[in-house]
């Protein structure tokens, strides 16, 4: 066989394999086993990304000082705050 | 048509034998561009599946969480708020959360404590969640000990556990009963953590939140679409998470397609020459280039990107965990549910295929149109 029909072969096969992702995706989510009712009735806050500090495991509700720790000039102590960020306040909120 | 078809074939023919005679630079080439689409590939399969799963998850949330501040940081709620949060005209009802956290000891391990209200978590029984099954090496029916505020170890028998399909909610939680959340953290009674409080109408919440902030200025109320926003923000491209693997991902391709642009080596500027003295012509010498970038980026885009959806959804992305896990002793298995987004993927396709082949062809375009001699002699 020839290159071009090998390339040609193999950019096919990987297309072929990449426009079925979507299918793949839509028969996982069809397939996915919603959460227990245990857990959905707790109504929680927010999803455990990072279990290390209280302001990045739980930063819908963490008070404004929480990443800063002791005083606002403190630095960053752990990994995960550069990575979860504060929410910021609302500007028209009560 | 067959014709036109042909002079394609023999010409990726002629492409891929030129690519070929430069293996090493030309694989270590594809290797690099395949790693940069691979890591923005996994971003958005990435964030794109968590922020899915942020909205279900959150679409259960409290309509309105109200905390207590003292100076500045969060206290306890006591519960004649909740008496008199209730009796606000548009609030169904407000039920008091009794929650905190739990330092292991033993392994470093921090835990979200939950009290709740569930007849299936009787006196003395805990479900808990894979996360703290995992590090702890327990199963079900067995002790977790747990140590009191007066030092005092509390057994709690472990009645379920959650599977790692829960982790995004449940990894490090421990549900108790109110009765032994109180025993474990000598949690004053008549006080809860904070208040979830739900409301008729939605479009109400605003006014609730005011009226009930009027009402105990010490009040923090926090809406559901402000705790939906902090996750948007988190998942949104300017987040911290997204920001620092995109920029860095996106200055390695630029650095790379720049020097694609900016010059030929003298090697393959003397091919051209050679080519067009032999009797081809720009446009035959364009398609080539147009092929070899095409083959090169093509292969690395569909590559790149499968491999990409099987480091997310099949091996739960481990090189983003690890960032995530930070200084963790605990933490969740992303389990996700694949979703894809075609509006990103055409939007990568185009951020980085199409940049790359123009990149490829001008230098070549600019090379192809001098003479051969001049070419050659380079």
């Amino acid at each position: 066989m020839r290159r071009s029909s090998q390339f040609l072969l193999l950019t096919a096969v990987s297309l072929t394999l990449f426009l079925s992702l979507p299918l793949h995706a839509r028969y996982a989510q069809q397939h996915a086993h919603g959460q227990a009712a245990q857990l959905r009735r707790l109504h929680v806050t927010d999803l455990c990304l990072a279990t290390e500090a209280r302001y990045t495991r739980h930063p819908a509700l963490a008070d404004r000082h929480a990443p800063f720790q002791e005083h606002p000039l403190a630095l960053e102590h752990f990994p995960s705050g550069s990575l979860i960020l504060p929410s910021l306040p609302e500007q028209d909120k009560p | 048509m067959k014709r036109a078809f042909e002079r394609h074939l023999n010409i990726l023919e002629f492409t891929l034998a030129s690519l070929l005679r430069r293996k090493a630079k030309n694989l270590s080439l594809l290797a690099m561009y395949l790693l940069v689409i691979f890591i923005l590939a996994s971003l958005q399969f990435f964030v794109t599946a968590l922020k899915r799963e942020a909205a279900i998850i959150l679409s259960d949330a409290p309509d309105m969480v109200v905390q207590r501040l003292v100076a500045g940081r969060q206290d306890l709620v006591p519960a004649r708020y909740a008496a008199e949060i209730v009796s606000i005209r548009g609030v169904t009802a407000v039920r008091p959360r009794l929650w905190g956290y739990y330092y292991d000891a033993l392994n470093g391990a921090n835990y979200t404590i939950i009290a709740s209200d569930d007849p299936a978590i009787g006196p003395d029984l805990v479900s808990i969640g894979a996360g703290v099954a995992r590090a702890r090496n327990l199963a079900v029916g067995d002790l977790l000990p747990l140590i009191g505020y007066d030092k005092v170890p509390v057994m709690l028998e472990i009645s379920a556990i959650f599977p790692s399909s829960s982790d995004l909610i449940a990894a490090d939680m421990i549900l108790m009963s109110p009765v032994n959340f109180h025993q474990l953290f000598n949690f004053p009674s008549g006080q809860a953590t904070d208040l979830a409080v739900m409301v008729r109408n939605p479009k109400e919440l605003p006014t609730v939140a005011a009226k009930i902030a009027g009402r105990f200025p010490d009040s923090r109320p926090i809406l559901k679409s402000e705790i939906q926003r902090t996750y948007q923000s988190i998942f949104d491209w300017r987040g911290g998470m997204t920001l620092i693997v995109l920029a860095s991902a996106l200055l390695s391709f630029i650095i790379f397609a720049w020097d694609k642009a900016t010059g030929l080596s003298a090697e393959e500027r003397k091919e051209i020459g050679i080519l067009k003295s032999i009797g081809w012509e720009t446009s035959d010498v364009l398609l080539l280039k147009f092929w070899e970038g095409t083959v090169i980026s093509l292969t690395a885009f569909l590559l790149g990107t499968l491999l990409a959806y099987g480091h997310v959804f099949f091996l739960s992305a481990p090189l983003f965990t690890q960032a995530l896990k930070g200084w963790s002793v605990l933490y969740p298995h992303f389990q996700l549910v694949p979703v894809v987004d075609a509006y990103q993927l055409t939007v990568l396709f185009f951020l980085t295929v199409v940049p790359y082949t123009t990149a490829t062809i001008i230098p070549c375009w600019r090379a192809a149109t001098i003479d051969p001699d001049a070419a050659m002699r380079y």
